[in-house]
């Protein structure tokens, strides 16, 4: 069973015991082990690869040498053949049957040295996959005990506050309400301010005698004496 | 990363954040360390930080299941998944019986990555309650 519907099984199944784990406690130490083995076989493949790679170089070398010898040897077996030796030639012809029987065994090295080569290269993908998988199922696993673990922490602390959570609309309503309050102040604040800029202001333009200026009782004696 | 190093970096930031917000870390202890973190003004609705292997997740609660106007809870559902991949940051899911958003970081996030997820969290849900209100109770 995939790891996501274990959860979802977990999850849905409610009715947990006070404590009890979502995942069975040992998927996490299965995982891990998983993880381990999987990392131990893609070591052993990677040094098997690398072994069987140079095997392979080898092989390839040799035949090339070998079949670069048999070339030489033709070449000598026809000299031989234009002096008319017919004994040298038939030395050199089993010269030559040697150099191929080997080049063929080298070939068939060489091959199946190919063969194992991009074998075990599916093999090491296969096994990185594999592990990503693993890793990524684990991960999983320990988020979802994570989760749950932090969830009993905090239904635990507002059982132990005696404080509960907030139906929605009502939080929303009372955090609007902060705001609000909070944006009157502001405004108030704001209203103040430009007030009290603004009778700084008249203050300002009277000590210039600019505007209407207040009538003073000695303004007012001057006009009736002036009568 | 780990919850206190979060909590100092938030609770030393007063005036100084590149968010405008403040706020208030409290850690819960239990079988994994859970910081509570209030935005100051929305203390009604806080994050919650836990950290894992490999991630960091905030989550937080928005309704209950009991919440759910019964007859609407497909339309409810079927709108948070379209509503998922605009929603930055952060996605749906549910937990036991609790609709929640969560955001994922990774464990090397920078504490400013983190204060920006929290925030971003903060602003996601109750974007989320207020478009969501004709679904519930």
């Amino acid at each position: 069973m995939s790891i996501f519907r274990k959860i979802i099984t977990a999850v849905r199944g409610g009715a947990r015991e006070a404590g009890e784990s979502i995942v069975d406690a040992n998927a996490t130490r299965i995982f891990e082990q998983e993880i381990r083995d999987s990392e131990k076989h893609i070591t052993i493949a990677k040094r098997d690869l690398t072994e069987v790679m140079a095997k392979q170089m080898q092989a390839a070398r040799e035949l090339t040498q070998l079949q670069v010898s048999t070339k030489e040897h033709e070449g000598y077996a026809m000299q031989a053949l234009n002096q008319g030796n017919e004994a040298l030639a038939i030395e050199i012809a089993e010269k030559i049957a040697e150099l191929e029987a080997n080049a063929a065994d080298q070939q068939q090295a060489n091959e199946s040295y190919l063969k194992s080569a991009s074998r075990l290269k599916e093999l090491i993908k296969k096994s990185e996959r594999q592990l990503t998988d693993y890793k990524r199922q684990l991960s999983m696993v320990k988020t979802t005990e994570s989760v749950q673990k932090a969830t009993s922490a905090i239904t635990d602390n507002f059982t132990a506050s005696n404080s509960k959570l907030l139906n929605a609309k009502d939080s929303l309503e009372r955090i609007k309400q902060k705001q609000a309050m909070f944006d009157d102040k502001l405004k108030a604040a704001e209203q103040l301010d430009a007030e009290n800029s603004d009778s700084s202001l008249q203050a300002k333009l009277q000590q210039a005698g600019i505007g209407a200026q207040p009538t003073s009782a000695q303004s007012i004696l001057d006009r009736l004496k002036s009568k | 990363m780990n919850i206190h190093k979060i909590a100092t970096h938030l609770n030393q930031l007063d005036d100084n954040t590149e968010t405008g917000f403040s706020f208030d870390c409290t850690p819960i202890n239990g079988d994994i360390d859970v910081l509570q973190v209030e935005i100051v003004g929305r203390e009604e609705i806080p994050i919650f930080i836990s950290i894992s292997d490999n991630q960091i997740l905030c989550i937080a609660y928005l309704w209950g299941e009991d919440e759910v106007k019964a007859e609407l809870k497909t339309n409810m559902m079927d709108a948070m998944l379209e509503m998922n991949i605009p929603m930055p940051l952060s996605a749906f899911a549910k937990i036991e019986d609790k609709y929640v958003v969560f955001g994922a970081l990774s464990v090397n996030s920078s504490l400013d990555d983190i204060e920006l997820e929290i925030v971003t969290l903060s602003d996601n849900s109750l974007e989320v309650i207020s478009e969501m209100d004709s679904y519930l109770n």
